[in-house]
């Protein structure tokens, strides 16, 4: 969402964005200043940071719903009916096939194959994909911060191993290694000193997805590092006697801030979709407990009798990822129009 | 240059190395179960998994269980634990299929990106290019065995233009493999023509700022010209280096989902299946043989890098 690309085509474009930069730069406003500034201008980026958090509330909300349809994301119904312009009909039909959009609060958006709420379920579901994308994005950055500004900051053999490290996880595509440890851990649950965390908990995919991403993070972070701390005002740091930790949190770590803004909402929106991903082939939330992604799964399998199974949560997940894609490059455009963000999922 | 090359090649074989010794301890340390339990069938005798036990070396201590593992690797003597079928034999009759996937989908992808990219950069800023910016942001948004599986509803069971899944040889019938393969090559090339068309836009336009750009326009040749022979070509590099490596991950297996959701019978659908029913062999062989990929081309890469800029050399 260019609005204002400094490599704008025609020449006027390009001179009136050096026009305004001039001006931002007079005004002797801070990048982070400039680049809200920025920010705020670019409308489309905003309306799908608008819907982004319209989503988060409406699973927030998933409770206050649950009342209004009057029943809860578990609860089967395989031989309820119900009121359909005054005529009853059955929730799930004598041959299995469930009811498709009421439009009214009992199954708005239909039943699924247990005769369970759709409508109820996707919204307790986004609170299961939303709370695993969100988390396994901040466990991405936190590791990726760590080990990218470790090797970068310390090289020589300190490098070499978390560089080699990050080429081992690298080398796996992210949805293998993501499936096989999914697999492998929710069968045994996974054990870490004293804490014992068990195999259906969500706390697994979380850390997987965490996990998997690490490298397409830590190796940019890594290299911006490397080249910060060349720079005079690390040299500066460094002179005034300060320590690798100091210098560290004072003069690396607020310099790093911009690549994770642009980074963070890409991530989320990968982990979303990796979820999803695991949940098809079998290694993500484990049903009955909803998420997108194994609503989905279900209901591909059933596409051909109950398309709205497979389309409701897909079209959500994609609204949902979408937003966070759109708000995430206009976030780059904002603050690093140069930065090489690319996430395989 | 020679000792890059050298050294460049260890690191490599270090890698597949250890990530042999990940996967294979990903589903031996992490508790999942006896595998003897799980091959012997319904209620065993103790005396039977006993023997399981000793029949497959599950009672050697893990190092050794790993070194007889990876010999049968590079000797294709591996058996997967459940079908008792040779991973070797089966991994090869999986590559036609994946190569086929791999191949179409990355003409197509490449193509289709090059095309949009070019359109959106010289068209920066304007309607058409935000709406095609959009349009690749929705390509990227979408999950790929969803979107593959709508296909398959609407246009195979439904519409009944494209066959639901399965493959053809090309061997048996060039046609009637084409018509089969549309469906999954689409569906594997919309993430990429997404990505690979944006990363192209902002190389068009940063390449147009160059100097040669502007001494190209100041000597009088044509737009056109700049475009193709200036621009373009300089810009396609890093796009190219991208297609190498994402290539490389499709013909290794990285395609699960396309395959699984049109039922390819690839490398990658043998992938999921086996790690599904918790099956080490194929799982390891098959991870081997991505890593393989994914290593090779980021070497070759790195190499040819190192062939193009002196200074990556002394890193």
């Amino acid at each position: 969402m260019a609005t204002r690309d400094a490599s704008d085509f025609d020449f006027e474009g390009a001179a009136a964005f050096e026009e305004q930069a001039q001006r931002e730069r007079v005004a002797g406003l801070g990048p982070w200043r400039v680049a809200l500034r920025r920010l705020r201008r670019n409308r489309v980026a905003l309306a799908f940071l608008v819907i982004f958090i319209l989503l988060v509330a409406a699973a927030l909300a998933a409770p206050i719903w649950e009342n209004v349809a009057g029943r809860g994301p578990l609860a089967n119904n395989l031989s309820g009916k119900v009121t359909l312009d005054g005529e009853e009909a059955n929730v799930v039909s004598l041959d299995g096939i469930p009811i498709g959009p009421t439009w009214q609060s009992e199954y708005l958006m239909g039943a699924d194959s247990n005769g369970r709420d759709i409508m109820v379920r996707l919204l307790y579901g986004g609170r299961s994909s939303l709370l695993i994308g969100l988390s396994a994005a901040l466990l991405t950055t936190l590791l990726s911060i760590a080990l990218g500004t470790l090797a970068g900051f310390f090289r020589g053999v300190v490098d070499a191993m978390i560089r080699f490290t990050l080429d081992v996880i690298w080398a796996f595509p992210v949805i293998l290694l993501g499936v096989a440890l999914g697999t492998a851990l929710s069968l045994g649950g996974l054990q870490v000193g004293p804490v014992e965390i068990s195999g259906d908990s969500k706390l697994i995919p979380i850390l997987i997805i965490g996990f998997v991403y690490i490298p397409y993070m830590a190796r940019p972070i890594r290299g911006q590092v490397l080249s910060m701390r060349e720079k005079e005002f690390v040299e500066a740091a460094r002179a005034q006697g300060m320590g690798p930790l100091r210098t560290i949190v004072s003069e690396i770590l607020p310099n790093l801030s911009s690549t994770i803004v642009v980074f963070f909402p890409i991530m989320v929106a990968n982990a979303i979709l990796l979820e999803a991903a695991l949940s098809f082939l079998g290694a993500g939330v484990r049903p009955p407990e909803p998420s997108w992604g194994n609503m989905i799964d279900s209901g591909v399998d059933r596409i051909v009798t109950a398309p709205h199974q497979a389309i409701v949560p897909g079209v959500m997940l994609v609204l949902t990822v979408l937003s966070l894609n759109v708000f995430g490059d206009g976030v780059r455009d904002a603050f690093d129009p140069r930065a090489k963000v690319r996430v395989d999922h | 240059m020679a000792r890059f090359i050298v050294r460049r090649l260890i690191q490599m074989v270090l890698v597949m190395f250890s990530v042999s010794v990940l996967t294979f301890l990903i589903f031996n340390v992490i508790p999942n179960g006896d595998p003897a339990v799980r091959m012997a069938g319904k209620q065993p005798t103790e005396t039977q998994i006993q023997a399981i036990r000793e029949e497959w070396g599950f009672d050697e201590p893990l190092h050794v269980q790993y070194l007889t593992t990876m010999e049968k690797v590079f000797t294709g003597d591996l058996v997967s634990y459940t079908t008792q079928l040779d991973v070797v034999d089966q991994i090869v009759q999986g590559i036609p299929r994946t190569l086929s996937l791999a191949v179409g989908a990355a003409i197509l992808w490449m193509l289709f990106a090059v095309a949009l990219g070019l359109y959106s950069a010289m068209k920066a800023g304007r309607f058409a290019d935000r709406f095609l910016t959009v349009l690749a942001l929705i390509g990227i948004s979408m999950p790929v065995f969803w979107l593959g599986a709508l296909m398959n509803y609407y246009l195979g069971f439904k519409a009944g233009i494209f066959p639901n899944g399965g493959y053809v040889e090309l061997t048996e019938d060039p046609i009637d493999w084409a018509y089969h393969l549309v469906m999954p090559w689409v569906a594997l090339s919309v993430l990429f023509i997404g990505i690979y068309s944006r990363v192209l836009r902002s190389n068009v336009l940063d390449t147009m700022n160059e100097d040669y750009v502007r001494t190209a326009r100041a000597k009088g040749l044509s737009e056109r010209r700049i475009l193709v022979r200036h621009v373009l070509r300089n810009s396609l590099i890093p796009i190219v280096t991208l297609w190498g490596l994402d290539f490389g991950l499709v013909v290794g297996g990285g395609a699960i989902l396309t395959e699984t959701v049109f039922d390819l019978e690839g490398v990658g659908q043998f992938a999921a299946d086996a790690i599904g029913q918790l099956d080490v062999p194929p799982v390891l062989a098959i991870t081997m043989f991505v890593a393989f990929f994914v290593v090779l081309l980021n070497a070759i890469v790195d190499i040819l890098y190192a062939v193009l800029d002196p200074r990556v050399r002394l890193q």
